[in-house]
């Protein structure tokens, strides 16, 4: 009797640990690129500071990035995304929630490459909209490091483009995101 | 029975435990959020320039940038048609403002107004932060000269370079209150070398009133009041005011306003202001900025 309870405790102990392993960072880095063919130059923000948890038994994967932690080359630019294109103060963050869908094809023990198909709802300037993309996860010694790029149409996120700069900003943005996740320790 | 009792305790305990723990996992963020210290964070864009329409405000230009900004006051409005409303004739300043640091920044600019030349530095020691250590309002100095650039009146007099030179030292208190609104002060002192009569003060005090309400994201209301305290000559001479659009489209910034004074410096505007609001005695002018970036910031890669 004593044994069974024992069995019990160590599979439900195992249950909690061993198995819901999750890898975060709070250093991942997101590039933004609004450049459009006609543009005189270079529209392209990168922020070093997104911060993204995958939880390896469910295959949820969560982004969170502040918006004002884009840095641009343009200092005039960086203000006008701020103050006119994401409206940072009224918005402050953009979220992504998903899922890997083919989650159970990944072996985090095991180093390799794996093409993962990620989808969920990326909420930015304050509209949600669902969001479906491939991308790549490497595993190595036990990290994980998530690569992935796709594109949103600005006016998905009611962010306005004037007219009078209509053919400098391109309409659709890239987003490009590139993490190193480490085991979290829970 | 009592050990029993204890494993049942601990298994119902490890369950809870189990529960609780996949309950969290709706919010993944959660896990690795809310450990971030709360930092200090500059409150930016209280104004869209670094001038309120004549005065300094109490923005700065980003670090490596040039402001190239072209400045045009008409006529009086009050000449009617004759003149075009005063579109007929036109003083301007050219200008180059350049941001060094974050808080500290210099500029130069050449009217057609007395041909004047003036320089300005600016900085400021405490910026509007939020976080720890932050302080409610930015605080900034500004020291200025301006020269003369036309013949001496008496050539056959003993004249001086240095009564050519004026000087003038700001301060500069603003606080951006809301996204919309943002309102400063600015004691001013203006030191003239050289006055016109012998009964005019060489040092003039005024207090400066500046402020912006935004009417859309690109539009903002603007004015900019000066109230001269002591050494206002007994006539012919005002308290300067403007009121104002700004307008911003993409790399520039329109400045475009109804003004009294015809001066762009602030020897000039504070001291020498001839038109009486009131009395329509007012001039449509602009100021329009261009914002280059002559350094590029370190693109992180």
């Amino acid at each position: 009797m004593k044994n069974i309870f024992l069995l019990a405790a160590t599979l439900l102990f195992l249950a909690t640990t061993g198995f819901t392993q999750k890898f975060y960072t709070k250093s991942g880095k997101i590039d933004f690129d609004a450049t459009s063919a006609s543009s005189p130059e270079k529209i392209e923000g990168v922020n070093r500071t997104a911060t993204c948890v995958v939880d390896t038994k469910t295959g949820a994967i969560q982004f969170a990035v502040l918006m004002k932690g884009f840095a641009f080359e343009r200092a005039l630019m960086e203000e006008h995304f701020n103050e006119n294109y994401v409206e940072s103060h009224k918005f402050p963050k953009a979220e992504f929630k998903g899922t890997i869908t083919n989650n159970e094809t990944v072996n985090y023990s095991k180093d390799g490459t794996y093409s993962v198909t990620v989808k969920g709802k990326l909420t930015m300037h304050g509209e949600t909209k669902d969001v479906e993309t491939q991308g790549k996860l490497v595993i190595q010694g036990g990290k994980v490091n998530a690569n992935a790029s796709f594109n949103v149409l600005l006016s998905d996120f009611k962010i306005a483009i004037p007219g009078l700069v209509a053919d400098k900003v391109s309409k659709t943005a890239k987003i490009i995101v590139s993490c190193s996740l480490e085991p979290l320790k829970s | 029975m009592k050990k029993l009792s204890h494993y049942c305790i601990t298994g119902l305990f490890l369950l809870l435990f189990t529960i609780h723990l996949s309950a969290q996992d709706e919010d993944l963020l959660k896990l690795v959020g809310g450990q971030e210290k709360p930092t200090k964070e500059r409150i930016k864009y209280a104004f869209k320039s670094p001038r309120v329409i004549n005065s300094h405000s109490m923005e700065f230009l980003n670090p490596g940038t040039m402001d190239f900004r072209i400045l045009h006051r008409f006529g009086q409005l009050d000449q009617g048609y004759k003149n075009f409303f005063g579109l007929d004739q036109a003083s301007m300043r050219m200008g180059f403002d350049f941001g060094i640091l974050q808080n500290l920044m210099v500029g130069v600019g050449r009217s057609t107004y007395k041909k004047e030349l003036d320089a300005f530095i600016k900085y400021a020691p405490v910026r509007q932060s939020t976080g720890p250590w932050s302080s409610p309002v930015t605080f900034a100095l500004v020291s200025g000269i301006t020269m003369d650039g036309l013949e001496w009146a008496d050539p056959n007099r003993k004249n001086f370079f240095t009564s050519k030179l004026a000087y003038y030292f700001q301060a500069i208190i603003g606080r951006k209150f809301s996204e919309a609104f943002t309102l400063q002060v600015s004691p001013t002192m203006v030191h003239k070398n050289l006055v016109q009569l012998q009964t005019d003060p060489n040092n003039i005090y005024a207090i400066g009133v500046g402020g912006r309400l935004k009417l859309s994201q690109r539009i903002a209301f603007t004015w900019d009041y000066s109230h001269v305290i002591i050494g206002m000559p007994d006539s012919g001479y005002y308290h300067p005011l403007s009121v104002g659009l700004d307008i911003e489209t993409g790399g520039h910034v329109f400045q475009l306003h109804f003004s009294n004074s015809t001066g762009m410096n602030e020897r000039a505007f504070i001291t020498e202001t001839t038109g009486q609001f009131g009395k329509g005695e007012v001039r449509f002018g602009f100021n329009l900025s261009r914002v280059f970036q002559i350094k590029k910031k370190k693109h992180q890669k």
